[in-house]
């Protein structure tokens, strides 16, 4: 890859991964990813994060365009996941940095995945500032942004925020900045990331962002660790995070089904036409054909989520298990659930789903609907029924949310 | 009644608050928490928490 100049003596050192399909193996990354790293030449001369272990030949090399990689005095460690601290050995190693910074759960973090107490660590607390020389940096903790070690790294003199995790997007390119890429597409990604990655910490970034306007901290470009780095487009991805953490939701319902024979496929269906003719948008989704992300990436602005599953050895099928499993441990927040299939003789899956949904925070209205084996021409009314009731909470819920 | 600060996310427990998400009604002391009970925003146990300065 070619390095490139961000700001003046900034440069882009990362890797691009054109070919992963599934990040850290749990959300698919259709469009690949970059994993960004940052190198400022100053007096001291420092790199922010580094990648995978397996890209460390490529730091390595993106590096050497600019300077030696011995000459480095600082090594900034935003955030010890092993997406951006894999190569660290190996960097800490090539050029025996002065110093390596990072916040005090890094310390801990750091320990416990290198187990090096012997490297030259230098714990930085939110609001810590160093000199670089004609630049200098700015630590602000961003706890659970989306791990307990996560902090941002500002240069005043450039209004640039290098933000981890945080404002990132998995889309593989060498177009670095996000003037030179569709826009609606780097939001939407940036969506698909958030809801995966970042939504269960949205309270967090509620605060992070209210911190941000209270300091009068000016920025005007935002160098996250993955994807695309945001120049034009700064008060952009601001207001998006500003939406996605305030959950903002929109009258859309989110069907999700798994099914054997399609009975509960059907029933799902009869609700959905019902809930298209009162007005709501709705997005109908096998599990077999859709992953999880892309199931949670469509959710992340709707107001509801329909599950239908028949009943299987007294339970719901196993994709739907997993796909609720991991959709509570993202805590999505002020939605309404429902759940309904078809069973052959005893019939949990239903309320088996119905009580994930209560206990994840999502409000009822309905009760859960089972039919024996193939639905009816009544049964299928009863399921529009459902869907009409859902409609008018559905459109409650939304008319309902703050401003 | 003293608040208590989780300290691998920085989530205060305020008792005077609760936690009613999780079944824990406003006025319930730290002491007085389930030990089973874990930070809601990280999942810390309650060893991981300690009193606010
Ligand atoms: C998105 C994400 C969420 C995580 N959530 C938790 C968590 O809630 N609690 C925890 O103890 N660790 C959490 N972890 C950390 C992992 O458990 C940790 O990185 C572990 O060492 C990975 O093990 P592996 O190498 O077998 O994948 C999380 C990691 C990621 C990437
Ligand atoms: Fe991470
Ligand atoms: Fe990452
Ligand atoms: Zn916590």
């Amino acid at each position: 890859m070619a390095v490139v100049e961000i700001k003046k003596n900034v440069y882009w050192v990362g890797a691009v991964d054109w070919n992963i399909k599934n990040f850290h193996g749990y959300s698919l990354a259709r469009r690949g990813t970059t994993y960004n790293a940052f190198l400022v030449l100053d007096d001291k001369v420092t790199l922010f994060d580094t990648v995978p272990e397996k890209f460390r030949l490529d730091l390595y090399h993106q590096i050497h365009k600019l300077i030696k990689p011995s000459d480095i005095d600082y090594l900034v460690v935003n955030h010890v996941e092993l997406d951006h601290s894999g190569a660290l050995p190996f960097m800490v190693e090539k050029c025996s940095p002065e110093k390596i910074f990072c916040s005090p759960m890094g310390e801990k973090s750091l320990l416990s995945h290198f187990h090096r107490p012997d490297w030259p660590v230098q714990v930085v607390k939110d609001g810590d500032s160093i000199s670089l020389g004609q630049t200098n940096v700015q630590f602000m903790e961003a706890r659970m942004l989306h791990w307990p070690d996560t902090m941002f790294s500002y240069i005043p003199e450039h209004k640039l925020l290098i933000s981890s995790d945080a404002f990132g997007q998995n889309i593989a390119t060498t177009r670095l900045f996000d003037d030179q890429n569709d826009l609606s597409l780097l939001l939407s990604e940036a969506r698909h990331y958030y809801t995966n990655i970042i939504l269960p910490f949205s309270g967090f970034v509620q605060k992070a962002l209210a911190r941000v306007r209270e300091s009068g901290l000016e920025i005007d470009m935002i160098a996250p660790d993955h994807g695309i780095v945001w120049r034009s487009h700064v008060p952009e991805i601001l207001k998006a995070y500003d939406d996605f953490s305030s959950q903002r939701i929109r009258e859309k319902a989110v069907l999700v089904f798994d099914t054997m024979w399609h009975s509960s496929e059907k029933m799902l269906k009869a609700l959905g036409d019902a809930l298209v003719e009162e007005g709501l948008e709705i997005n109908f989704m096998s599990l077999k054909k859709f992953h999880h992300s892309d199931v949670m990436g469509e959710f992340s602005d709707a107001a509801a989520l329909i599950c239908a599953s028949p009943t299987h050895n007294n339970g719901m099928l196993p994709l739907m298990a997993n796909f609720l499993t991991y959709m509570k441990g993202l805590k999505p927040k002020g939605r309404i659930g429902a759940a309904l299939g078809s069973f052959g003789w005893s019939g949990e899956a239903p309320k088996a789903m119905a009580d994930i949904l209560e206990t994840a925070g999502f409000d009822v209205p309905v009760p859960p609907l089972k039919v024996q084996n193939v639905p009816t021409h009544e049964d299928l009314a009863r399921c529009r029924e459902m869907g009409k009731t859902l409609a008018r909470s559905i459109k409650e819920k939304v008319a309902g949310q703050k401003h | 009644m003293e608040k208590w600060i989780c300290e691998i996310c920085g989530y205060v427990y305020d008792p005077a608050e609760g936690d009613p998400d999780n079944g824990i009604p406003a006025g319930t002391r730290f002491e007085d928490l389930p030990a089973e009970w874990v930070c809601p925003v990280c999942g810390a146990t309650k060893d991981d928490f300690v009193k606010e300065a």
